[in-house]
Formats: structure tokens, C-alpha cells, sequence
């Protein structure tokens, strides 16, 4: 670059002699000099911003690009990649706890309708109405010739159905593939299951959602993608739910009750080995909730946990655990039980008058009101209802279905000395079986409180300490001898020792206020072996008459007592317990002489 | 000198020309297979789902309890009873007449008979 001189000699001699001063002509060039140094400075940040925004604007338009090509894209499964063994559904499998299947998904077809596209609506409708006889004919037709563009006709269907469909040859009719849920055992744990429906639905999919039991309250596990291929596995066993819904339906049909219920569970666990309710339904086709009427005459109504019912002498035991574990009576104590008792307006009575006093151990097992509600006035109200409360009876029950939540004791408004009375011996406060199941569990199994869950899981223990392990002792060998000389006798099982207590509550008029006369809830709450107890068993029987006789059996020792004593007949062996058989001597080992 | 540098340059070039072709050819056709072997367990899993469902259907107990209710006469199955539980000790030792020492082998004698 050529650099101009500050101070030109032509100039600055030009200007001598014209006698100007030189200096100027000098700092005219430096300032000259500066301006252009300024311009080409700019020059440079110009050039660079410009780059700089060049780079800006690939780089956006290629993020911006990329993004609308995702958003355009159809979405695809990686060609290359190392796909694990595991089967994809949208909802896990529920099994029991050997592993068989209670619910599982099923892959089939909707059917749909886009009448723009059909070559003949009214040959189309007439062969749908021949597949299906229960579609309503007129309004198809007048929704194929209508303007409506797309409308379902059927959730689901058969691969027959959908063949037959396809037969037709109509363009308008499509077929969307469906996932659907199906229950294999039909109306087995029907209650506990409860039954799905679909969610939001698309043409190609739609959720399927729990509305019952347990598909509706772990509806979330079972949906969980990471989990979907993980079963559920419940603490049923399928078998022994089998066996006894089959029980209870013959004794509710023979008994001429209108309705069953029936819990087995595991004692140290919680855990609950079949739960039945009669009537039931069948899960893949569940029936409409009724919209008028009583609840529990609907079949969806679960008589184990959400029918809440005055219990009866069953109570009894919880009243005798409180007092031998507070000491107050020792089975041997003298109860005075003169009846009826009189208390305030308010007489108290026995089913037949046992003589003026018995012994506690008497008591329960002759199943006398009035002793017991001479030893609740001893316990007192307040210590009752502690202790009913850490049996679990002031809550709803936990149990891991939908229904259960709802399932609240009805308590009394007021606790008074009389309530104290009549709730000892099961009148006054109203729960489910499932509650007296855990409850009975938790008297027998050692004293310590057992949670009830629908969930397989062997690890579980007992929790808090209710009562003293000598108590429970205590409770078992009484309820022991309920059976074998008190009002359970019919509950004697060859090869079992059953141990429990009956219970025959009359039935709360719904409408007018007190007692039905001729209606009975009948219930029998034991545990098997009566020694080292494994399992409770509860038994409820709604409006049962025996009528084999020449007058009608209504109290649960004639009617719930021989069900429950037919169930541990049929479910003890496959539950694997080992029937103790009584030996004539000791075992003779000889060898076979023929 | 020059030249040939030039010449194998080019060859090299048009060796890995060649290489990334055929690379790139095996590589579609992995993929492709790799499809069709997805497709397929895609498939086999579907049918083992349908069958899984299927078997827990022909299962369920109502059915099988028919079944046997059915077949009574040939099978005269019962439902399981205490008293077919058994001790070790109710079971009878064998008769010493069926140990099988009816007919000894003598093998002293046979092993002479072979050759």
C-alpha cells in the first residue's frame, strides 16, 4: 500500500510561498488518513456480521427443517435394533398366584362405517342386520343414506363376524384392530377382577380402561408401558376359587338364600386365597350398573366387601379377646346371664335362656347375648372402640379394589353404654366380611394385626401387636370348642380341625326402621387347623332358610355353618394341608404278608 | 514417477468405490432382513399371546369340571378328599414273592454259553 506523505514537499512549498501555514496541510492528511482507516474498519464489521448471520441462519433453518420433517414424518420402528423377549401389550396380564391367567389381552377388530364411500347402504345394512340381529336397523340405514361421514358399529368382533363382514364386499365397511380384554374363566373372581371398557378411541387404536375391582384401582400398573409385560399376579389361586364359588352356589340354591359371600386368607399374611359373591357376572360382558332398585340385588354388588352388614354373634369374639387380654375374665370366670336383661327401656335376650349364669368360655360358645353384654359393660366404651379400631373396623377395608374405598363400617352416632352392649354381640355397627376376615385373622393368628391384600407376596408379615399371644391361644381353643360342642357343631370336618363362630343377625328394615322378623343375614367366621391356624374362612349367607325339616332353619349354625364346613371339605386338600388322621395305635410297619 | 503415483490413486479410488458399493448393498440387505426377522416375531408373538389366551380358555375350570362330570364312566374322577392323603408308613412294603426272586438268572452260567 502506498501511504500518501503527511507533509508533501511539493505542497507545503507551494504553500510558503504562498505564505499559508504548512501544519495545516498536514493535519487535513491525518485526517484524511483517519477517515479512511475508519471506513475500512467498518467495512471488516460488516463483512463479519454478515457471515455471522449467514451461519444463524443455516444453522435455524436446519433445526427448523429437521423439526418439520419429524412433525411430517410417519412414525416407524428402528429397523436395527436388539428387541428384548418380551411380548408388547398395553395392558399386563393379570394371573393368580401359580401363575395361571385371570385376564389377558386379545387382538381383534372394530368395525366402522364411512357411508361416503358405499356403493350400496341398503344392501350393506340389510346383511349387517343378518350378522348381527341386535343392531338397530332403521336408524343404520338412515345414518348410511345420512350425511354423517364416519360412524362405529361395532367395539369388537369375532373372527368370524369379521370374515362374514368382509363377505359383503361393501367399500364403505373397515375394520380398525382393536386390543381387547378378556377374562378366559368367565364369571370366576368376577367381583375381583371387575371388567374393563374402552377409553378414547381412534381408528387405529383406543384405550382400554379399568371401570371395576382391581382393573380399575391399579388401572395405572396395569397400563404402565415399562410394566406391560410383567403380569400382575394376585394372591388367588384359581382352584381354590373355583372350588368354593361352586360351594357356596349349591349351599346358597340349597339354603334358598338370595345371595353369598364367601372369604378364604391367609392368616399370616393377609393375603386372600379366593374371595367370592353371589350373584355374580361374567367380566367380558359386564351388565349396566342398575339405576334403581336396592344396590346389592344387582349382581355387580360385591357381598364380601361392599356389603355392609350387621354381623351378629360373631362379634362375640372380639368382646371375649378384649377381656382375657385386659384380664378382666379368665375362661373359667362366672358370667351372670340371667335373661333378658334389663338396661334402661332396652331388654337384651338370649335365643333361649341358658340358666342364670355360665362360665365365659360358655358364654361364647352357647353364644349368649346377655353374658357378652355383661362383659363389654365391664370393657367399657371407650376401650371398645379403641380396640375395634386397631382391628381395622373404623376404616374401610385396604383391599386393592375400586370398590373397596367405598366400603365404610357404619358406626353409631353415639357411643353409649347400650351401643357398647349390642355391639358386642354384633348389632349397632355394620361391616363388610372382608373386615371380620381380617379381624378373625388377627385374633388367631398370634395376636398381631393382618392387613387383607389381593396381591401375591409371601414376604409379608402380621404388623402391630393387638393382643397377647396366651390370648390368642386363649380365642383359638375356645373357638374350637364352638365347634365341637357349641352352636357350630355341623362345621366338623373329618381330618380338619375347624375352629369358629356363628352369627345370625336380622336383617335392618331399609325402609321403616327396626328388624325384619323372617330375615336373617346368617354367617359363620372360623379358621382351619384350629391349633396352628392357616387360614380364616368367613361364610355369609343373605336371607338363607333351611326347610329341610319340619319347621324352617334360619339360624346360621343350620345354614351358613354347613357351607363353610363343605368348603373346608373341598378347598383344605388343595390348599396341600395334611388332614390329621386320628390313628387307632401307634403306625404298625409290617411288611405285606401276601 | 509422477504418473504412476497418479495411476494407482486413481485404481484406489475405484477400489474403494467398489467396496463402499457392495458395503452399502450388504448393509440394505441386513437391514431388510432384519425386518422380515422383526415382522416374524412380531407374528410368533401375536400367535403365542392368541395361544396363551386359548389354552388359559380351554382351562378354565367350569369347562373342565364338565369335562369331567363328561367323562365320569372312564375316568371316575372325584374331587380331591382328605383321606387321599397318605403317610409314608400306611404305605405297605412289597410282598418278598414280588421282589422278582422267582426266576434268578444265573449268570455265571450264561456268560460261559456266550461266545
Amino acid at each position: 500500500m502506498i501511504r500518501t506523505p503527511l507533509r508533501p514537499l511539493a505542497r507545503i512549498l507551494e504553500a510558503r510561498r504562498r505564505g499559508e501555514n504548512p501544519d495545516a496541510i498536514e493535519r487535513e492528511n491525518i485526517r484524511l488518513r483517519h477517515e479512511e482507516m475508519h471506513d475500512r474498519a467498518r467495512r471488516r464489521a460488516e463483512g463479519r456480521l454478515l457471515v455471522l448471520a449467514g451461519l444463524f441462519f443455516i444453522g435455524f433453518t436446519a433445526v427448523g427443517g429437521k423439526m418439520a420433517v419429524l412433525a411430517q414424518s410417519e412414525p416407524a420402528e428402528p429397523r436395527v435394533s436388539s428387541a428384548g423377549a418380551r411380548i408388547h401389550a398395553q395392558r399386563a396380564d393379570i394371573v393368580d398366584r401359580k401363575g395361571r391367567v385371570l385376564a389377558t389381552n386379545f387382538d381383534t377388530y372394530s368395525l366402522y362405517a364411512q357411508p361416503q364411500q358405499m356403493v350400496d347402504p341398503v344392501r350393506a345394512a340389510e346383511k349387517l342386520l343378518e350378522i348381527f340381529p341386535d343392531l338397530d336397523g332403521e336408524r343404520l340405514l338412515r345414518d348410511f343414506n345420512g350425511t354423517r361421514k364416519f360412524l362405529w358399529i361395532r367395539r369388537t368382533l369375532s373372527p368370524e363376524q369379521k370374515q362374514a363382514v368382509h363377505d359383503i364386499g361393501e367399500p364403505g365397511l373397515l375394520f380398525g384392530p382393536r386390543e381387547m380384554r378378556l377374562y378366559p374363566n368367565g364369571r370366576l373372581a368376577a367381583h375381583v377382577l371387575g371388567g374393563t371398557s374402552f377409553g378414547r378411541e381412534g381408528v387405529h387404536a383406543a384405550e382400554v380402561v379399568g371401570v371395576a375391582g382391581i382393573e380399575k384401582q391399579l388401572d395405572e400398573r396395569l397400563r404402565d408401558p415399562a410394566r406391560a409385560h410383567e403380569p400382575l399376579i394376585l394372591s388367588l389361586d384359581l382352584s381354590v376359587q373355583a372350588a368354593m364359588e361352586r360351594v357356596l352356589l349349591g349351599g346358597m340354591k340349597i339354603m334358598n338364600a338370595k345371595g353369598a359371600a364367601g372369604i378364604l386368607m391367609d392368616v399370616q399374611t393377609g393375603e386372600v386365597v379366593a374371595v367370592a359373591s353371589l350373584p355374580d357376572f361374567d367380566p367380558n360382558t359386564r351388565p349396566p350398573l342398575p339405576t334403581e332398585g336396592n344396590p346389592d340385588d344387582s349382581p355387580l354388588f360385591n357381598r364380601a366387601v361392599q356389603g355392609v352388614y350387621e354381623l351378629g354373634s360373631t362379634f362375640k369374639v372380639f368382646a371375649m379377646a378384649q377381656a382375657l387380654d385386659l384380664g378382666l375374665v379368665t375362661p373359667s370366670s362366672v358370667i351372670d346371664t340371667r335373661s333378658p336383661m334389663q338396661w334402661g327401656k332396652f331388654r337384651i335376650r338370649d335365643f333361649r335362656n341358658y340358666g342364670p349364669e355360665l362360665s365365659a368360655e360358655k358364654v361364647l360358645v352357647k353364644s349368649s347375648n346377655v353374658g357378652t353384654a355383661r362383659i363389654a359393660l365391664q370393657i367399657g366404651g371407650a376401650r371398645q372402640m379403641a380396640f375395634l379400631d386397631a382391628l381395622g373396623f373404623m376404616q374401610a377395608s385396604p383391599l386393592e379394589i375400586s370398590e373397596a374405598s367405598g366400603s365404610r363400617p357404619l358406626l353409631p352416632a353415639n357411643w353409649s353404654d347400650l351401643s357398647t352392649m349390642t355391639i358386642s354381640y354384633g348389632h349397632g355397627l355394620s361391616t363388610s366380611p372382608m373386615h371380620l376376615a381380617a379381624a378373625y385373622a388377627t385374633i388367631v393368628n398370634g395376636g398381631r394385626l393382618v392387613t387383607p391384600t389381593l396381591l401375591r407376596d409371601p414376604a409379608r408379615t402380621p404388623g402391630a401387636r393387638v393382643i397377647s399371644e396366651a390370648t390368642s391361644a386363649t380365642m383359638r381353643d375356645m373357638l374350637r370348642k364352638v365347634v365341637s360342642e357349641g352352636t357350630a357343631s355341623l362345621a366338623e370336618v373329618e381330618g380338619y380341625a375347624v375352629g369358629g363362630k356363628t352369627g345370625t343377625a336380622d336383617k335392618p328394615n331399609a325402609r321403616g326402621g327396626g328388624y325384619y322378623k323372617d330375615k336373617v343375614i346368617a354367617s359363620f367366621a372360623g379358621m382351619f387347623p384350629a391349633d396352628d391356624p392357616k387360614y380364616v374362612l368367613v361364610v355369609t349367607l343373605d336371607e338363607p332358610v333351611e326347610t329341610s325339616g319340619d319347621e324352617p332353619h334360619r339360624t346360621a349354625g343350620w345354614t351358613a355353618v354347613p357351607v363353610a364346613a363343605e368348603i373346608v371339605r373341598r378347598t383344605a386338600p388343595l390348599l396341600g394341608l395334611r388332614p390329621a388322621i386320628e390313628h387307632a395305635g401307634a403306625p404298625a410297619i409290617t411288611p405285606a404278608s401276601h | 514417477m509422477r504418473s504412476l503415483l497418479h495411476v494407482l490413486t486413481a485404481l484406489a479410488v475405484i477400489g474403494l468405490a467398489f467396496w463402499a458399493y457392495r458395503e452399502n448393498y450388504r448393509t440394505q440387505a441386513a437391514l431388510a432382513e432384519a425386518q422380515r426377522l422383526q415382522a416374524s416375531i412380531a407374528e410368533a408373538r401375536q400367535r403365542l399371546r392368541i395361544l396363551n389366551a386359548e389354552w388359559a380358555y380351554l382351562n378354565r375350570p367350569e369347562r373342565l369340571m364338565d369335562l369331567v362330570d363328561l367323562n365320569y364312566d372312564r375316568l371316575g374322577l372325584v374331587p380331591l378328599q382328605p383321606r387321599q392323603f397318605g403317610r409314608i408308613d400306611q404305605v405297605a412294603y412289597p410282598a418278598p414273592a414280588a421282589r422278582g426272586l422267582g426266576n434268578p438268572v444265573d449268570v455265571a452260567h450264561r456268560e460261559e454259553q456266550l461266545p
